[in-house]
C-alpha cells in the first residue's frame, strides 16, 4: 500500500474515532458509536500492516503472536470483570497505555535507522522522545497505584509525606536538569543513562502523586490518568511524525481533562488542590472547630419493615445511590424494589451525583447492569428542585454527596460542594453501616434532621429485607 | 403521671385534645390517660374507642380536673356553663395545663392561673422555629382553617369553581384572591386551585412568592418596593406609602375576582383592614369574602366575627371556628401536636414530664411555671427564611461550560483571562519562532484535534461517563501504530520492545472495546 493510501485510511479512522465519541451523547446512539471506534481501529491497524514500514514475514508472525496474546488477555478480562470493578479495570488499562508509550519511546530512541533531520528537528525529536517517555512513565506508575487503591490492595487514605510539595518541585527540577544532559548527549549509548534516570524519576513522581490523593478524589484521578494516557499517545505521535496518533491522543487527552474538570466542579474543589492531594489539608481545618459545629439532635433508627411501609405509602420516591451500594453489590435488589414500587404506580427516580462512586458515571453503569431503565435515572441538577415534592428519598451508601453542611456551614471542608438535597423530601431514609463519617471526614447533619430516619446495616442485607416486606 | 382530657365547654367547640391514636402513643410514653365521657363525641371519637386505646373513661369534668396531673385542652379555660365555675378554679396546685391560652389577650385568666400555682404551656406560644414545627398547633389549625375557608366560600358561592364547557353553555372558572400566604393562605390556595379556580395571592413577604407559585397560584404584588419580613416568620407593619399601593392593588382585584380569602395577621395587633367598604361594594353580586382574621377584628370592614353577613349581595363570612367545623381532622392534628410536645417534655419516656427551660421550644411554650408568669419569653432567634437570600448567593455560581479544560467553576476575571491569553500568545510565538515547518504541521493538527475533542466531549451525557472512559481507553491503544511501525527496525531489542508494546496495547484495544460494548448493551429504557 502506498503512503498516500495509508494517509487517507488514517483520515478515515480519525473521523470514525470522532464519531465514536460523538455517539456517546445518547445511550441510543452509543452502541453505534462504539462500533465506529472498532471499525476505526481496524482500519488504522490494517492500513499500517499493509504499509511500507513493516517488512518481513517474521515480523508479521511476531505481530500476530503479540496481538493474539494481548487480545486473549483483554477479552477474558473484559468478560469476567464485575461492573463494580470497572474503575479498577479502567485504571489498569491506563497503566498499559502508559507502559506501551514508554516502550515505543525507548524503541524509537535506540532505532539506528538513518534519519534526515536538521539540527533543530533533531532537538525537537529528542524532546518529543523525552516528553513521551515522561508522560508514559507517570501514567504507568500513577495508574498502577490508582488500581491498587481502588481494589483495596493499597489503603485508600492519602499518604502525605512531609514537605511533599517541595519534593515534587525537586523531582521536576531533576527532570529538567537530566533533560539538558540528555539533549547534549552525543550518541545513543550516552543518552541512555539520562533517559533511564528520568524514567525512574517519572515513575516515582507518578507513585507519589497518586499516593497523596484520598479515596473520595478517585474519580478525578481516574479521569486525569485517562487524560494522561491520551497525551502520552499524542506525544508518541509527535515522536513518530504520525498525525493519526496526535489526533487520537488529543481527543482522548481532552476527554479526560474535561471529565476531571467536571468531577472537580462537582466537588467544588480546585483541580490543583485535588492533585496536590490530601483532603482538607490545604485549608487546615482544626478539629476543635469541627466539634463546635457538630450537629445536635437525635438519630432516629428505622427498621426494614417500617422502610417498606414508608415506601409503599408514598407517591414519589427518589433513590440516591453511592459507593456503598457498589460495595454491597446491592444494585439488583434496588432494581427489584424499584420494579415493585413502579408496579404499584409509585413514581421512582434515581438521583446521581457526578462524583458518586469511584469513577465518573460509575453509578449509571451499575444501575444499567441491574436493568434499571435509564430514563428514570437523573443527574443531580435535573432532580434537585423536585425533592420538596417527593415523599421519600432513600440514600443508599452515600454520605458526603447528601451532606447539608455543604450548603449551610461555610466552615465545613466540603462547603460549596453541590449536593443532592434529599432532606427536602418529606422523609429521608439513609441506609448506612454505621454512623461513621464519609471520605471527607465530615459529620453529616442530615442524620440528625427531624424528617430523617436511619436504616443501619449492610445495604444488601437491609434492602433484601425491605424487598421481602414489600412483596408481602 | 396521669393525663386528663376534659370535654370542651366553649359553645359549638367540636374539637378534643386527644384522639384514640394519640392516647395509644401517650400510654407508650409511660403516661396513664383519663377521658371525660363524651369528650370526643363531636369529633366522632366514641368512649369505646378511647377505652380500646387504653384510656379510662370518667363520668364528669370534676373527676378529670380533680385527679389528673396534666390537663390537655383545646380552648383556654373558661366558666363552665353547668357549674358556673371557671375551669381554672378546678386546677390543683402543681399540676400542668396544656391548651391554647392567648396570654396577650387574656390577662385576667393568666393571673387566675398563676394564683393557682400551676404550670401552663400555651400551644399558641410555641416558638416558630423549624425544630418546633411538629408541635406547632397554630400551623396545623391554620392549615385546616385555610381549607375550610374555601369550602365555606364554595358553599356560599352560587357557581362552579372550575370552568366548564357544557351542552348547556359555557361556565367561566371562579377567580379566587388570597391575601396573606401563610400556612392558612397556602392551604386555601391549594384547596381553591384543586377545585379548579383561577387563584391569585399576595403577601408582603416577597420570599413566599415561590411557595405561592408551587401551590398553583399567581403571585401579585403592589408596585412598590419594600421587604415585609418580620421576626419569626410573620409579616411586619408596612410603611404608609406601601399600604396605599397595596390597597390600590386590592381594589383592582376586588373588581375582578369572585372570592376573596383574607388571612392577614400581625402578631399582638388587631388585624389590618385591607378590604374597605368601597371595595366590597365594587364586587360582583354573588361574590364571597371569607375573613380568616375575624377573631382579631377582621381584614374586611364589614366582617362580623363569628357571623355570616350579606351586604349588597356580597357574602362576608367571619366564622372564627373554622377548625372546629372540621372537627375530626382538627382533633387528630392537634392531638398529634400534643403528643410531640409530650415527647419533648418527657425525653426519658417514663411518664414523668420535665419542664426544662434550657430547651428553647419548651421555654417559649411555657407561659406560667409553678405559679410564676414567664411570658413573654425571650425573643426567638431570627428564622432561617430571611437569611436565605444571602446564603443562596454564597455558593459558587454555576460554572460556564466554556473556559480552560481544568480549573475551578468560577468565571475567570478579565485580568486572569488577559494574562492567560498573553501566556498562550507567548507560547505560540515561541513555537512559531523556533520550530521547523514539519513540527508546525503536526502542531496545527494537535491544537485543532484538542478543540474537536473539547466540543465533542461536552456533548457526552454524564450517564455514559464510564463507557466514555473505557472507550477512550480502547482508542488510546492507537499507540499500537507506533509499535507496528518500529517492529521492522533492525535490532532484537527494538523488536522485543515493540512486540511487548503491541501485546500491551492489544489488551487495551480488545478489552476496552469489548467491555464498552458490554456496558452499553446494558443501557436500556
Amino acid at each position: 500500500m502506498k503512503v498516500e493510501m495509508m494517509t487517507v485510511a488514517y483520515i478515515g479512522a480519525t473521523i470514525l474515532f470522532i464519531l465514536s465519541l460523538g455517539g456517546l451523547s445518547n445511550p441510543e446512539t452509543s452502541r453505534r458509536g462504539n462500533l465506529f471506534g472498532i471499525i476505526g481501529m481496524t482500519i488504522a491497524v490494517v492500513a499500517t500492516l499493509m504499509g511500507p514500514k513493516i517488512t518481513g514475514v517474521g515480523n508479521f508472525v511476531n505481530i500476530m503472536i503479540a496481538m493474539g496474546i494481548g487480545a486473549t488477555v483483554g477479552i477474558i478480562a473484559a468478560m469476567r470483570v464485575q461492573m463494580t470493578q470497572m474503575p479498577e479495570l479502567v485504571a489498569l488499562m491506563h497503566s498499559l497505555v502508559g507502559l506501551a508509550a514508554c516502550l515505543v519511546g525507548f524503541a524509537n530512541f535506540i532505532d539506528p535507522s538513518p534519519t534526515t533531520f536538521t539540527a533543530a528537528e533533531k532537538t525537537i525529536h529528542e524532546v518529543e522522545i523525552y516528553v513521551g517517555i515522561l508522560i508514559g512513565a507517570v501514567t504507568f506508575s500513577g495508574s498502577l497505584i490508582a488500581f491498587g487503591k481502588l481494589s483495596g490492595k493499597i489503603g485508600g487514605s492519602p499518604l502525605l509525606l512531609p514537605a511533599r510539595h517541595f519534593l515534587n518541585l525537586l523531582l521536576l527540577i531533576g527532570v529538567i536538569l537530566v533533560g539538558r544532559w540528555f539533549l547534549h548527549a552525543e550518541s545513543i549509548s550516552e543518552g541512555m543513562l539520562p533517559l533511564l534516570i528520568m524514567t525512574v524519576i517519572s515513575l516515582l513522581f507518578g507513585v507519589h502523586m497518586v499516593m497523596a490523593i484520598g479515596g473520595a478524589d478517585m474519580p478525578v484521578v481516574v479521569s486525569m490518568l485517562n487524560s494522561y494516557s491520551g497525551w502520552a499517545a499524542s506525544a508518541t505521535g509527535f515522536m513518530l511524525s504520525n498525525d493519526l496518533l496526535i489526533v487520537v491522543g488529543a481527543l482522548v487527552g481532552s476527554s479526560g481533562a474535561i471529565l476531571s474538570y467536571i468531577m472537580c466542579r462537582a466537588m467544588n474543589r480546585h483541580f490543583v488542590s485535588v492533585i496536590a492531594g490530601g483532603f482538607g489539608t490545604g485549608t487546615g481545618k482544626s478539629p476543635a472547630k469541627g466539634d463546635a459545629a457538630a450537629p445536635q439532635g437525635e438519630v432516629q433508627p428505622v427498621s426494614a419493615a417500617e422502610t417498606a411501609e414508608l415506601l409503599r405509602n408514598s407517591e414519589s420516591v427518589i433513590i440516591v445511590p453511592g459507593y456503598g451500594m457498589a460495595v454491597a453489590q446491592a444494585q439488583h435488589t434496588v432494581c427489584e424494589i424499584t420494579k415493585i414500587l413502579r408496579d404499584k404506580g409509585i413514581k421512582v427516580r434515581f438521583g446521581i451525583h457526578p462524583v458518586a462512586g469511584r469513577m465518573p458515571g460509575h453509578m449509571n453503569v451499575l444501575l444499567a447492569e441491574a436493568r434499571v431503565p435509564y430514563d428514570i435515572v437523573f443527574e443531580m441538577d435535573e432532580l434537585n428542585d423536585d425533592f420538596p415534592n417527593t415523599d421519600v428519598s432513600m440514600v443508599i451508601g452515600a454520605n458526603d454527596i447528601v451532606n447539608p453542611a455543604a450548603q449551610d456551614d461555610p466552615d465545613s471542608p466540603i462547603a460549596g460542594m453541590p449536593v443532592l438535597e434529599v432532606w427536602k423530601a418529606k422523609t429521608s431514609i439513609v441506609m448506612k453501616r454505621s454512623m461513621a463519617s464519609g471520605y471527607a471526614g465530615v459529620d453529616n447533619p442530615l442524620f440528625y434532621k427531624e424528617n430523617n430516619k436511619m436504616l443501619f446495616g449492610d445495604a444488601k442485607k437491609m434492602l433484601d429485607e425491605v424487598l421481602i416486606n414489600l412483596s408481602k | 403521671m396521669k393525663i386528663g382530657i376534659p370535654r370542651e365547654v366553649y359553645p359549638a367547640e367540636n374539637r378534643v385534645a386527644a384522639s384514640p391514636d394519640s392516647v395509644r402513643l401517650l400510654i407508650k410514653l409511660g403516661f396513664s390517660v383519663i377521658v371525660e365521657s363524651g369528650a370526643g363525641s363531636e369529633s366522632q371519637f366514641l368512649d369505646a374507642h378511647y377505652q380500646e386505646a387504653g384510656a379510662e373513661i370518667v363520668p364528669d369534668a370534676a373527676s378529670v380536673w380533680g385527679t389528673a396531673d396534666i390537663i390537655f385542652k383545646v380552648r383556654a379555660p373558661m366558666v363552665h356553663p353547668k357549674t358556673n365555675k371557671n375551669e381554672a378554679e378546678l386546677l390543683r396546685k402543681g399540676t400542668t395545663l396544656v391548651s391554647f391560652i392567648w396570654p396577650a389577650q387574656n390577662k385576667e385568666l393568666m393571673d387566675l392561673l398563676a394564683s393557682k400555682g400551676v404550670n401552663v404551656l400555651a400551644m399558641d406560644s410555641v416558638p416558630r422555629i423549624s425544630r418546633a414545627q411538629k408541635l406547632d398547633a397554630l400551623s396545623s389549625m391554620a392549615n385546616i382553617a385555610g381549607y375550610r375557608a374555601v369550602v365555606e366560600a364554595a358553599h356560599a358561592f352560587g357557581r362552579f369553581f372550575t370552568g366548564q364547557v357544557t351542552a348547556a353553555g359555557k361556565v367561566p372558572p371562579a377567580k379566587v384572591f388570597v391575601i396573606g400566604a401563610g400556612v392558612a393562605g397556602l392551604a386555601a390556595i391549594g384547596a381553591a386551585s384543586g377545585l379548579g379556580a383561577i387563584v391569585r395571592a399576595s403577601d408582603t413577604r416577597p420570599e413566599v412568592k415561590d411557595q405561592v407559585k408551587s401551590m398553583g397560584a399567581e403571585f401579585v404584588q403592589p408596585q412598590y418596593e419594600e421587604e415585609g419580613t418580620g421576626v419569626g416568620g410573620y409579616a411586619k407593619v408596612m410603611s404608609e406609602a406601601y399600604q396605599k399601593a397595596q390597597l390600590e392593588m386590592f381594589a383592582k382585584q376586588a373588581l375582578d375576582v369572585d372570592i376573596i380569602i383574607t388571612t392577614a395577621l400581625i402578631p399582638g395587633k388587631p388585624a389590618p383592614k385591607l378590604i374597605t367598604k368601597a371595595m366590597v361594594e365594587s364586587m360582583k353580586p354573588g361574590s364571597v369574602i371569607v375573613d380568616l382574621a375575624a377573631e382579631q377584628g377582621g381584614n374586611c370592614e364589614f366582617t362580623v366575627p363569628g357571623q355570616k353577613v350579606v351586604h349588597n349581595n356580597v357574602t362576608i363570612i367571619g366564622y372564627t371556628d373554622l377548625p372546629s367545623r372540621l372537627a375530626r381532622q382538627a382533633s387528630n392534628l392537634y392531638s398529634t401536636n400534643l403528643v410531640r410536645l409530650t415527647e419533648e417534655l418527657c425525653k426519658t419516656k417514663d411518664g414523668v414530664i420535665n419542664i426544662n427551660f434550657d430547651d428553647e421550644v419548651i421555654r417559649g411554650t411555657t407561659v406560667i411555671k409553678e405559679g410564676e408568669i414567664t411570658w413573654p419569653p425571650p425573643p426567638p432567634r431570627l428564622s432561617a427564611a430571611p437569611a436565605k437570600p444571602a446564603q443562596a448567593a454564597a455558593p459558587v455560581p454555576e460554572a460556564k461550560k466554556g473556559g480552560h479544560g481544568h480549573g475551578p467553576g468560577a468565571p475567570a476575571s478579565a485580568l486572569a483571562v488577559t494574562v492567560q491569553g498573553l501566556v498562550l500568545a507567548a507560547i505560540f510565538g515561541l513555537v512559531g519562532y523556533g520550530a521547523p515547518t514539519s513540527f508546525l504541521n503536526h502542531f496545527t493538527v494537535f491544537v485543532l484535534a484538542c478543540f474537536i475533542g473539547y466540543m465533542v466531549i461536552w456533548n457526552v451525557t454524564p450517564a455514559l461517563h464510564t463507557p466514555l472512559m473505557s472507550v477512550t481507553n480502547a482508542i488510546s491503544s492507537i499507540i499500537v501504530i507506533g509499535a507496528l511501525i518500529q517492529i521492522s527496525s533492525p535490532g532484537f531489542v527494538i523488536t522485543l520492545l515493540a512486540g511487548l508494546a503491541i501485546a500491551l496495547t492489544a489488551v487495551n484495544m480488545f478489552g476496552g472495546f469489548w467491555v464498552t460494548q458490554r456496558m452499553l448493551r446494558m443501557f436500556q429504557k
